[in-house]
C-alpha cells in the first residue's frame, strides 16, 4: 500500500512537471522611441527571447542590446557606445509575473505584468499593462509604457538634450508558441 | 524508512524541478545557440589621427571632414606659434555600402587632390565564430597641381600621380583600448632627384585608449623603410584627443608633419618632433 502511495506521489509530481506548460518566442520584437524637439529617434529588435510559464504565470524576457537597429548607423554606435555600454551589459532582462495569469483566454485583455527590469545594470520594479490573448496554442502578448532613462542611470549629455527624450516610449510584441527543449 | 526515502526522493524530485524554475537561465541556454556578435567602435573616426582607421562609413552615410595643421609651433610669436600658416583639408567621404568607403579630398599643400577606396574585409567577431581583427584594405591616387616645376620641365597629369595601398589590420582588444598595424606601399611617379626612392614601404603603429565614454587618446607612428634624401625625411609621429558630440568627432592633433594624407605625411615628413617641430591641428567631421 504505502508503495503504492509512493508511486502515486511520484506520479503526481512528474504529472506537475508536464503540466509546466511554457510557451516561448525568439523572435519578440521590441522598438523604442524618442521624440524630442531636435529628432525623433526609433530602433526595433526583432530578436527578443521571451518564455511564460503558465503553470506559475512567471515570465521572463531577454534582449540583446547589440540587436537594435537604428535608421542611422551612428546613432545605433552611440546608443551600443555611450548610453547602454554594450559591452559592458550586453543584455537587458525583464523577470516577473502576470497577475490574474488564470484569466487568460481567446479574447484580448488587459493584464498587468509586475517584475523587475534590468537595463545598463540597474534594477527596477515595474509594472506594465499587456493586451493578452490565447488562440490555437499561442499566446499573444503586446502593450507600451515608458522608461525613464536617469532611472537606468543612463546619462544624457547637455549638448544632446534636445535630440534624446528623458522617457522612452517601448513597444513589445510577443508571440509565444509552446516551448519544446 | 521507506517514508523517510520517499520523502527525500520526493525532496529531490521537487528542487530538480525547482533547478529548472528559472526562466531566465532558459533563456541564457537559447541565447547560448545564437550568441556570436560583431565587434564595433574599434577607433572613434574614420582616421586614427592622421591615418585611416579600420572603420567605415556606414552605407548611404555622406560624411564630410575639414582638417586643419597650422605652421610649427616652434616658430614663435612673430607667426603666433604656427597659426599664421595653415594646410587645409576638406573631403567628402560617402559609404557606397556598410563595407566600402570611397572618399576625395583636397589639400592646400601643393594643392592636392586626392582620391580613396576602403574596403572592409573582415570584421572582429566574438562568440561562436570568433575572429581576432578587423582588416580592411585602403587604396588612394593623389594628384599634385602645383605649378613648382621648371618651366623647361613640364610635368604631364601622369608624372603628378602618386599611389598608396595598406592593409589595416585593428583589434579591440577591450572596450577602452584598440590598437592597428597598417602596412602600406607608396609610389610616385615622380622623384625630386635620382637618389629619391620611387617605392616606399612602411609600417604603421596606432592606437587609442579611451578615457571616458565620449574622449579617447590616440597616438600614431608611421615607420619608412625607405627614405627621399632630398628632403631630409622623417617618420611621422602623432598625438590626439578624440572628443565626440552627437554626430560630430573633434579630433585634437600634435603631429610632426603638416600633411594629412598617406602619400604626404609618410613620405613627406620632414619635422624633427622632439626637437619642437610640432604642428597643432584638428579633424572635424560631420556626417549627414
Amino acid at each position: 500500500m504505502k508503495s503504492i502511495i509512493t508511486i502515486f506521489c511520484i506520479c503526481f509530481c512528474l504529472a506537475t512537471v508536464n503540466s509546466q506548460e511554457r510557451y516561448f518566442t525568439k523572435s519578440g520584437s521590441i522598438n523604442f522611441f524618442s521624440k524630442a524637439p531636435l529628432e525623433d529617434i526609433t530602433a526595433d529588435n526583432n530578436q527578443v527571447l521571451s518564455i511564460i510559464d503558465a503553470s506559475n504565470s512567471k515570465m521572463a524576457i531577454s534582449i540583446l542590446m547589440k540587436s537594435f537597429l537604428f535608421d542611422k548607423a551612428l546613432m545605433q554606435e552611440h546608443f551600443n557606445e555611450n548610453y547602454v555600454e554594450s559591452d559592458k551589459y550586453p543584455k537587458a532582462t525583464f523577470k516577473g509575473e502576470i497577475l490574474e495569469f488564470n484569466e487568460l483566454s481567446e479574447n484580448p485583455n488587459e493584464f498587468k505584468v509586475k517584475g523587475i527590469l534590468n537595463i545598463h545594470g540597474v534594477a527596477k520594479e515595474i509594472t506594465v499593462n499587456a493586451t493578452m490573448y490565447k488562440k490555437d496554442d499561442t499566446i499573444f502578448a503586446t502593450g507600451n509604457f515608458l522608461i525613464n532613462l536617469e532611472d537606468f542611470n543612463i546619462k544624457i549629455p547637455a549638448v544632446v538634450a534636445k535630440n534624446i527624450a528623458k522617457n522612452i516610449k517601448v513597444t513589445f510584441n510577443f508571440k509565444h508558441t509552446p516551448f519544446k527543449k | 524508512m521507506k517514508n523517510l526515502l520517499t520523502t527525500i526522493f520526493l525532496f529531490f524530485l521537487s528542487t530538480f524541478i525547482y533547478a529548472q524554475d528559472d526562466l531566465l537561465d532558459i533563456l541564457d541556454d537559447e541565447n547560448v545557440q545564437t550568441d556570436q556578435s560583431m565587434v564595433t567602435s574599434t577607433f572613434k573616426g574614420t582616421r586614427i589621427i592622421n591615418g585611416h582607421s579600420v572603420e567605415n562609413r556606414k552605407d548611404r552615410e555622406l560624411e564630410f571632414i575639414i582638417s586643419h595643421r597650422f605652421g610649427r609651433i616652434n616658430s614663435g610669436f612673430y607667426d603666433l606659434f604656427g597659426l599664421d600658416n595653415s594646410n587645409i583639408r576638406f573631403s567628402l567621404e560617402y559609404g557606397l555600402t556598410d563595407n566600402l568607403t570611397i572618399g576625395a579630398g583636397r589639400s592646400s599643400f601643393e594643392k592636392t587632390y586626392d582620391g580613396f577606396l576602403k574596403y572592409s574585409l573582415f570584421k572582429q567577431k566574438t562568440g561562436a565564430k570568433s575572429f581576432p581583427f578587423a582588416i580592411s584594405l585602403f587604396g588612394s591616387v593623389a594628384v599634385k597641381t602645383l605649378k613648382d616645376y621648371d618651366p623647361d620641365d613640364k610635368r604631364t597629369f601622369a608624372e603628378s600621380l602618386s599611389y598608396v595601398s595598406q592593409v589595416l589590420i585593428a583589434r579591440k582588444v577591450s572596450p577602452s583600448f584598440s590598437y592597428q598595424l597598417t602596412p602600406t606601399y607608396i609610389h610616385r611617379n615622380t622623384v625630386s632627384i635620382a637618389a629619391d626612392p620611387h617605392d616606399i614601404f612602411a609600417l604603421g603603429f596606432g592606437s587609442r585608449v579611451k578615457v571616458s565614454k565620449r574622449v579617447s587618446i590616440n597616438g600614431e607612428y608611421f615607420y619608412a623603410f625607405d627614405k627621399s634624401t632630398s628632403i631630409n625625411a622623417r617618420n611621422s609621429l602623432a598625438f590626439g584627443v578624440d572628443i565626440e558630440t552627437g554626430g560630430h568627432v573633434f579630433q585634437l592633433i600634435l603631429s610632426n608633419a603638416i600633411t594629412m594624407i598617406e602619400k604626404s605625411f609618410i613620405a613627406e615628413t620632414t619635422g624633427d618632433f622632439f626637437g619642437g617641430d610640432i604642428h597643432f591641428g584638428f579633424n572635424i567631421s560631420r556626417t549627414f
